[in-house]
């Protein structure tokens, strides 16, 4: 063996090595920094009158989260229930019927804009069909904004998941005679189940904390109310608004819902990483 | 056709004139050859001669990617197959498919059965229940997996997800079973449980089967095709293509000269 050659190897080795070490605590770092600074101050917010109270009018004291927190969760969850079915159906059809026909083409482009579209951009078309068209902003606005982000999202893991389903195993349904429906519902989409799911709770992981689109749609509401007509108060748009108050109690709620959205989306990424994991190990 | 005996047979399935083509490349050429009813149908020739094409042709599998397509006829008593307007799913129901890697559905094996079956049965419960243990016995796997019905399919060895494969097809009661290597990636007492099983089925279905394994289709079959390039170069009972093949071509690829 080559001794020069190969202890340039390991020299370059070493300092490969080296360095990706050095970003990835780079990285860690920043991400750490940013979770202590959170939890330090989102921590103080959390009590029970966050969950109780709503909004506190400006200049009053105390107050909590509870119409945003419902708001929130209203919104969010209608827009899990529209676009979850909308996007595993379309993306069956990508994946399973229309393969290489033309409105699978278009559909798949206009996925990828989508997909790549800055929210806000969203948020404004929903704004200009709907809200300015009824001329107040709605609960349902909001729901139909999230669900845009949410359905190219579902609607593209759906596709890539069927796609990785072996092509044996579609084969061996029509050999038992099923019709192409059936084989794509009970067969193919079960068989990508797992990384079906994980792509719905990614989907609601980068819903819960999208502000952009809620801010022409939803607007905010001081007041607690499931009315889906009327404007309806949202964690992001809340603490897009408290962070920059004057008002210390405001700035407090802000950061106790700022810890609130990051626990849910570190959760939801959490399950969908376990569900793909059961996938892989069956 | 006769058998070994000199009785007539009864055609399950007239091939004529079969060309096949994957776009411009003729993989089947000029296929002619009948598959005896309730026979044992063995395919052999080296890898890529076309043996697997052939299979797919028998239950227009092909027919799911455009750009595959034959010519010809295969008459499956009496029915021209190719014929444009013939019901896929109507005519896969009646001849059905293992394929080389067993691929039980991601369910439990007590779907897995009853899957095909109700696609073209209404069964009763109780009627299923015993379609299923009807498939699982024939396969040689109901006293494995009895216990187990209402786990996964995909929680059993290959050998059993193989045999479950097969109990499905079984299980749908098709007039024909084809069967693409089958063994090719179980071990050895698997695979002697699948060549009986093969031998068993043939008192109710028409078998064709495809097999690298000389040894394995002298086995199992009453009649054996020998494949080379797309086409088909000898056929006959098996005894008679084993003992004293025709062709030279033939006694070289089993003698292992060839291959
Ligand atoms: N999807 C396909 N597209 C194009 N050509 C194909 C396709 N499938 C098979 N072929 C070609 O057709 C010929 C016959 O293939 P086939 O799979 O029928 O062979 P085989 O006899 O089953 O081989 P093996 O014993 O390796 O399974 C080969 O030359 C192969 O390259
Ligand atoms: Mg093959």
């Amino acid at each position: 063996m080559n001794q020069t050659l190969y202890n340039q190897r390991l020299w370059k080795n070493r300092i490969g090595i080296a360095l990706s070490m050095i970003a990835m605590a780079l990285g860690l770092f920043v991400l750490l920094w940013i979770l202590v600074v959170l939890f330090t101050n989102g921590i103080r917010a959390i009590d029970w009158n966050m969950f109780t109270q709503s909004t506190p009018a400006p200049g009053s004291e105390g107050g909590g989260l509870a119409n945003a927190i419902v708001g929130s969760l209203m919104m969010v969850g209608l827009a899990t229930l529209v676009s979850t079915p909308v996007g595993i159906l379309a993306g069956v059809y990508l994946a399973e019927f229309g393969d290489r026909s033309r409105i699978a083409e278009i559909t798949r482009f206009m996925t990828d804009i989508m997909l790549s579209a800055p929210s806000i951009v969203l948020g404004l078309f929903i704004y200009a069909i709907l809200v300015a068209q009824v001329k107040h902003f709605s609960g349902w606005a909001g729901t139909l904004a999230l669900s845009l982000i949410a359905i190219p999202v579902v609607l593209r893991t759906t596709e890539n998941m069927l796609r990785l389903v072996p092509g044996t195993l579609r084969e061996a349904a029509f050999a038992l005679g099923a019709p192409q429906w059936k084989v794509s519902l009970m067969v193919t989409l079960r068989a990508a189940k797992a990384g079906v799911v994980t792509g719905v709770l990614l989907a609601l992981a980068r819903i819960s904390g999208e502000t952009a689109p809620l801010l022409f749609t939803a607007l905010n509401n001081q007041f607690f109310t499931m009315d889906m007509n009327s404007p309806m108060a949202n964690l992001p748009v809340v603490i897009f608004q408290f962070a920059m108050s004057p008002y210390d109690n405001w700035v407090r709620l802000a950061w106790g819902g700022a810890l609130l959205i990051t626990m849910t989306v570190l959760v939801l990424n959490i399950l969908a990483r376990v569900f793909f994991r059961e996938k892989i190990s069956h | 056709m006769s058998d070994t005996a000199g009785q007539p047979l009864k055609t399950a399935i007239q091939i004529r004139n079969l060309n096949f083509f994957y776009g411009k490349f003729h993989a089947l050429k000029d296929n002619n050859l009948d598959i005896a009813e309730h026979r044992v149908t063995a395919f052999i020739g080296p890898s890529g001669c076309g043996k697997s094409t052939l299979l797919r042709t028998l239950n227009r599998m092909y027919s799911l990617y455009p750009g595959q397509r034959a010519e010809g006829e295969i008459n499956f008593y009496g029915q021209n197959i190719l014929d444009p307007k013939q019901d896929l799913n109507l005519l896969r129901a009646r001849i059905g498919m293992v394929f080389q890697k067993p691929t039980p559905f991601p369910m439990s094996i007590y779907d897995n059965i009853a899957f095909g079956v109700r696609l073209y049965e209404k069964l009763s419960r109780g009627e299923m229940d015993e379609r299923v243990e009807w498939a699982l016995t024939k396969t040689a796997l109901w006293n494995e997996a009895k216990d187990k019905l209402n786990q996964s399919g995909l929680a059993l060895s290959g050998g059993q997800q193989q045999r479950l494969c097969i109990a499905r097809s079984v299980a749908v009661k098709p007039s024909v079973i084809l069967l693409d290597e089958p063994t090719s990636a179980l071990d050895p007492i698997s695979t002697a449980k699948i060549e009986e099983l093969v031998h068993e089925l043939k008192s109710e279905y028409t078998v064709a089967i495809v097999t690298h394994n000389m040894q394995q289709a002298a086995r199992v079959s009453d009649f054996t095709a020998y494949m080379y390039l797309g086409e088909m170069v000898e056929y006959g009972q098996t005894d008679e293509l084993f003992i004293k093949p025709k062709k030279q071509e033939t006694e070289d690829y089993i003698t292992g000269r060839f291959g």
